[in-house]
């Protein structure tokens, strides 16, 4: 039952998708405007996330290898719209706020990538904890991107004013630049962490670098994410 | 006795001038235009000059430090960067943002990519358009002698007319530096005299631009609207001082015509179609963004190799 647990840790800490795997960027730097934005995509897409791994892996076996990506398309797809009309139904200020980057989830390449290289392999549990592990990944970097880009550019974190109101905002943070400089300072501190660990003699493989490194040299997960890099190259 | 010797890689033959020489004489370039801007705006434009130098030279230093690199704040280039960002401030602008745009320019664009020479941007823009884009209301707050008003391009931009001889002069509105055409033309004969800048690249700035406004800028060939367009705004600074910059415009001869023309036409568009009055800035940093490009495609062919195409 370890391997849940693994699961989830690996989709969390070990191959985050957003500063590790750096997969699925556009709504990574386009919804991040605010902490709410980001924890709303992030939580969208790990339902699509968990719910597509878990069909595709029950039907890993019947789909034939040859059109395998459009059957993952269609199942996706499925989930997405799902997703979108309840969303529009219930959370409409959140619905208004991601506007088009919800039907976009269909494209998100961590799902694609998760599908491909972990659902179509690996039974239903793992597969559900895969999906849900990489999600919450998502989401906790989306939310930290969008919580600190609220800080810079509003004094705001979950629309509660945090910065004293002598503070003028730098509203370049919630615009498109911002979100580069966050997720470049974030990676750096991740990868700074990592360093920093190596140079102590610490084991730090449960951290890994981000794709920098060459698939070559990147230990048992290599192919997993050489093929996510190819569909991300797509 | 040993005859061997060793043959370096190129280049052989250095001349005495560094780094430290050019960039000194780009500081005394400026100085007419820090001069007037002071003349111009009163005391506030002395202090805000310092403070932006400061906080830029300081980045360096403590960047430096901290990383364990050899020291460069001595080439003078931070000063530089410093200094050019302050004549590109207006005078009414609160301290903390001289030193928010000091540290942007030289640890984000400067330090960061490597140090002089190594950023793919200039520093001073970068960071002018950085604060623009964040305190876009600070950053257009005009004012001179403790009035407020549109910039002569602005008052251009509303289809009204502009006093060109007082903007040839600088008796106008604008950011520090930038409003005195005279003290910046006298600043740049200065440089071109010394060899330090040639005219490649404001000449075919310029001229483009001014062909372009010509044949399809509102007012046709009108004199008084070209002469106002060239003297206001970032145009002569940016022309002379920005586009000019060593490490950020293409390295071939051919590549610098197109550099010129490239920011010709983009100042155009910015200014005569864009929401902004000013264009001058995003110009240039987005020029510099295609040298890589310029670069690749104006190589010069080597001698006795042919050109692939």
């Amino acid at each position: 039952m370890n391997k849940a647990g693994e699961r989830l840790f690996n989709g969390l800490v070990k191959e985050n998708p957003t500063f590790v795997l750096m997969l699925g960027m556009c709504p990574t730097l386009a919804v991040t405007t605010s902490a709410v934005n980001g924890l709303g995509m992030g939580l969208t897409t790990t339902v699509v996330l968990a719910l597509s791994n878990v069909i595709i892996s029950l039907m890993r076996n019947i789909i034939p290898d040859k059109v395998r990506i459009p059957a993952f398309i269609v199942v996706i797809a499925t989930f997405v719209t799902l997703v979108e009309l309840l969303l529009e139904g219930y959370l409409p200020s959140l619905y208004e706020a991601l506007g088009i980057y919800i039907p976009l989830i269909v494209v998100n390449c961590i799902i694609l990538g998760r599908a491909e290289s972990y659902a179509s392999k690996n039974p239903v549990i793992p597969s559900l904890f895969d999906g849900l592990g990489m999600g919450l990944g998502f989401s906790v970097a989306l939310t930290m991107i969008g919580a600190l880009r609220e800080v810079l550019g509003a004094g705001e974190i979950f629309g509660y004013r945090v910065l004293p109101a002598s503070y003028v905002p730098f509203s370049i943070f919630v615009l498109a630049p911002g979100a580069f400089f966050v997720l470049a300072c974030l990676t750096a501190i991740q990868n700074a962490v990592k360093l920093w660990g190596e140079k102590k003699g610490r084991d730090m493989s449960k951290i890994q670098s981000g794709c920098g490194n060459d698939c070559t040299t990147c230990g048992h997960s290599k192919e997993a994410a050489c093929i996510k890099n190819e569909q991300e190259e797509k | 006795m040993n005859t061997i010797r060793k043959v370096s890689s190129t280049p052989h033959v250095r001349g005495k001038v560094t780094t430290n020489h050019l960039m000194l004489a780009v500081v005394t370039a400026l100085l007419p235009a820090c001069g007037y801007g002071i003349y111009n705006f009163g005391n506030r434009a002395l202090w805000i000059i310092l403070i932006t130098v400061a906080s830029a030279v300081l980045t360096e230093l403590f960047y430096e430090l901290l990383c364990k690199r050899p020291v460069t704040i001595g080439d003078f280039s931070a000063v530089v960067t410093g200094l050019l960002l302050a004549l590109n401030l207006p005078v009414s602008v609160p301290w903390w943002i001289c030193v928010v745009g000091g540290i942007f320019a030289i640890l984000v664009v400067k330090m960061l990519f490597g140090g002089l020479g190594q950023n793919f941007m200039n520093p001073a823009f970068g960071a002018r358009c950085f604060l623009l884009i964040s305190f876009t209301s600070l950053m257009t707050n005009f004012e001179c002698d403790a009035y407020t008003g549109p910039t002569p391009l602005a008052l251009l931009k509303s289809g009204e007319t502009a006093n060109v001889y007082d903007m040839i002069l600088g008796r106008c509105n604008g950011t520090i530096g930038e409003t005195s055409m005279i003290a910046i033309i006298l600043g740049a004969c200065f440089l071109l005299l010394l060899g330090v800048i040639d005219l490649r690249v404001p000449g075919s700035y310029i001229v483009s631009f001014v062909i372009l406004l010509g044949m399809f800028g509102p007012a046709g060939f009108d004199f008084n609207y070209i002469v106002a367009h060239l003297a206001g705004g970032g145009m002569m600074l940016g022309a002379f001082f920005m586009a000019t910059d060593y490490v950020t415009r293409p390295v071939t001869v051919n590549g610098q015509y197109v550099y010129g023309m490239i920011l010709g036409l983009l100042t155009f568009f910015f200014r005569i179609y864009g929401s902004s009055a000013e264009g001058v800035s995003y110009a240039i940093i987005i020029g510099n963004l295609l040298v890589p490009l310029i670069e690749k495609i104006t190589r010069p062919r080597a001698f006795g190799i042919r050109r692939k195409m």
